[in-house]
């Protein structure tokens, strides 16, 4: 009996050595976001479930694209995870800088993520990266203000009703915009906004053969537009505005409408912070008629650089954060308005989840939104509020730049589609796509 | 003969003095007031200036969320080694400057100076390869080399400038008394130079402890200093001010209390050897 017992605590003893012999620390790289921040708190479950270690290098959004980009280009293998968004991943894939999730287990069921998602994250059919969170854009606007204007926003309505409606609730006496939108320069600020809405005006970056198209009136169209709505009725300043000075507007109750990222819904909703949480409503992004709305598409996603050395434990962990379970985890800990979304279609066939206000237009935004086909006429790239070639960060943020100027009327829109139109073609034909 | 200053000028000179302190001080003192807000009181239009209700959330949410005296050390290991190492390499390096110069010792200085304006994004992929290969990303050492070999010219700059003030005959003295060249520097040029290494020392810890280029593209979670604490709190969606107000004072308080004690020395340094 006496070495029975000592045999068994032996082997006992191998067991938990062997376990902690295979337990691994992982360096995750991501963002300061809501979620992101989340799910730092809850990564005590990740360690119970697997025995791994979890070390966070959370940075600003630019920082971090800054940084994994330097990593994952040298094989650096500082990081074990990355948090990258749809724009990175199709390219990284592409160039074999990513591990390919292609053998994540059936309970992780892959089917379940919504079909947007998986494709925007994949290259060639092959996952790269798992979504977290997915968003698209929708507008939020003053039920109350809106009733006072004697307007009725419908589900779905064009950029004319947007501001018409946008100029009957501006009041200036009272400090109250009608519309706030991004003109802050940067391909993910005003760039981004910019790009969508030129999607439902018939615009798009390129033409077939990678020729910039500024200076077709699709553009002319919707930058005039954008700027004559933002003069009359938007916010003083909107030529720096990006998401973080429009929300504080639309907490503070300075804006009538706000289109932007469905992420911000739970935002706007929430009474500790806006005080304007109990009458907001939503509709889908507004279109020109033409067949495209002027919503975008995007994910915050998990992935794996090709130099890890612990890809085993990475996708033990991506399988943890993106999984069903995990939404379950963030509903009991901080309620079912909280939980990451716009990633996997079980949660919005959740009765539990359809009771949150702003759950199923963020469904339908994210579900009206085709990176495969995001432009009225036929474009050569993939992807909504971006075309996702490796140029095309550096090229926005410069087209960006031109057209804040305009907006804040340093140039004329003529002027700043001028440039647009010569400094993009210069740099498509320096990286031989012209 | 010196000019007679009326009362009236001097109020003047002083409130003038005391507008233009004010004016610099004023952003740390408005992030400092904007750590006691809460997010909404930190984004209100218009802006709260002291009648608030204080808070010290957003410290205990920073503390919470990060491991404050982690990147401290690191912060401290990173500033102090770097400056020390430094001084060490430049110190024989502006002895040969300041007393036996060549044809070319300004040509050389003014070299070393013009690699200050080299953009530092420049050469940031040929040093993160020689991290890779040698192993040092991520790593405190590699980056007290690495922020030593950055702030080299400024240190020998600083340095030659004192020692020139130094005559050279009292280490000609010292040499006819036989101290050999190593002794020399040690026992004669240094303790001569002390307020001036003291000088060039604190303001090496300051440049030091605020760079974030280097800092940030280098380490990751285990040599990362408080910049890239900082860092953490800045977010493209929601509101962080408050937030980021808070760990902006806790990573800037210990560099400001050690210039505050330190300021007599500081402006003593710089200003060393400026009006003869």
């Amino acid at each position: 009996m006496k070495y029975t017992v000592r045999a068994l605590l032996g082997a006992t003893a191998l067991c938990s050595a062997a376990a902690l012999a295979h337990a691994e620390t992982l360096t995750i790289a991501t963002v300061n976001n809501g979620d992101m921040i989340r799910m730092q708190g809850l990564t005590d479950d990740f360690t119970a479930k697997t025995g791994h270690t979890v070390e966070w290098v959370t940075l600003e959004e630019n920082v971090l694209r800054q940084r994994v980009t330097t990593d994952i280009s040298t094989n650096g293998g500082a990081f074990d995870i990355m948090t990258i968004g749809m724009y990175e991943t199709p390219i990284w894939g592409a160039n074999g800088w990513l591990v390919p999730l292609d053998d994540l287990s059936e309970e992780y069921n892959v089917a379940d993520i919504l079909p947007a998602m998986a494709g925007g994250l994949s290259y060639d059919g092959t996952l790269y990266a798992a979504p977290f969170y997915g968003e698209s854009s929708m507008i939020m606007y003053r039920t109350d203000l809106m009733e006072k204007a004697g307007l009725e926003m419908p589900t779905a309505p064009t950029w004319s009703f947007i501001r018409e409606a946008a100029a009957a609730m501006t009041d200036r006496d009272a400090d109250i915009n009608g519309i706030c939108l991004r003109g802050k320069a940067g391909w993910g600020e005003g760039g981004a906004f910019i790009t969508a809405m030129g999607n439902s005006f018939g615009a798009q970056w390129f033409d077939m053969d990678w020729n910039a198209t500024f200076d077709g009136e699709a553009w002319a169209n919707t930058l005039n537009f954008f700027k004559g709505m933002m003069d009359e009725s938007g916010p003083a300043g909107y030529a720096t505005n990006g998401f973080n000075e429009n929300l504080s507007l639309f907490q503070q109750g300075k804006c009538g409408m706000w289109i932007d990222a469905t992420v911000a819904a739970s935002f706007v909703t929430n009474p500790n912070d806006s005080t304007v949480a109990d009458s907001v409503g939503f509709a889908l992004a507004p279109d020109n008629g033409l067949g495209k709305r002027s919503n975008w598409l995007w994910a915050w996603a998990l992935a794996i650089p090709a130099g890890s050395q612990k890809t085993d434990a990475a996708k033990q962990f991506i399988e943890w954060a993106t999984s069903t379970s995990y939404i379950e985890l963030v509903a009991a800990n901080e309620g079912w308005a909280n939980v990451p979304p716009g990633a996997r279609v079980s949660l919005y066939e959740n009765p539990n989840y359809k009771d949150v206000p702003f759950a199923q237009m963020t469904l339908d935004s994210i579900l009206s939104a085709d990176p495969l086909n995001a432009t009225v006429n036929e474009a050569p790239y993939v992807g909504v509020q971006f075309a996702a070639i490796p140029e095309f960060a550096g090229i926005a943020t410069d087209v960006s730049q031109e057209f804040s100027a305009a907006y804040a009327g340093q140039q004329t829109v003529e002027e700043a589609l001028a440039k647009a139109q010569a400094l993009t073609n210069d740099a498509m034909e320096a990286a031989g796509y012209r | 003969m010196a000019r007679t200053v009326t009362t009236r000028q001097k109020a003047l000179n002083t409130t003038l003095a005391w507008a233009i302190g004010l004016l610099i001080f004023f952003p740390i003192l408005w992030t400092i007031l904007t750590s006691f807000k809460t997010e909404g009181q930190a984004i209100s239009d218009p802006p709260i200036f002291l009648f608030f209700d204080w808070t010290l959330e957003n410290y205990a949410i920073v503390q919470e969320r990060s491991d404050y005296l982690r990147f401290l050390t690191n912060s401290v290991i990173i500033a102090v080694g770097s400056t020390l190492l430094g001084i060490v390499v430049a110190v024989p390096a502006a002895w040969s400057m300041a007393f036996v110069p060549s044809k070319r010792t300004k040509d050389i200085l003014m070299w070393m100076l013009s690699t200050k304006m080299l953009p530092a994004v420049g050469v940031l992929y040929p040093i993160y390869l020689l991290f890779i290969k040698l192993g040092l990303l991520d790593n405190r050492w590699g980056l007290v080399v690495v922020l030593m070999l950055i702030n080299l010219p400024i240190i020998v700059w600083m340095l030659y400038t004192y020692f020139k003030e130094i005559p050279g005959e009292i280490l000609e003295a010292a040499r006819m008394d036989g101290a050999t060249l190593r002794e020399e520097i040690l026992y004669i040029l240094t303790p001569m130079a002390v307020p001036g290494i003291a000088s060039t020392i604190l303001l090496n810890v300051i440049l030091a402890w605020n760079e974030a280029f280097w800092t940030l593209n280098l380490t990751a979670a285990k040599a990362a200093p408080l910049t890239a604490f900082i860092a953490s709190y800045s977010s493209p969606e929601g509101l962080f001010y408050a937030k980021l107000s808070a760990a902006s004072t806790m990573a800037i308080a210990p560099i400001l209390i050690m210039g505050w004690f330190s300021q007599k020395q500081l402006v003593r340094g710089l200003t060393f050897g400026a009006v003869k």
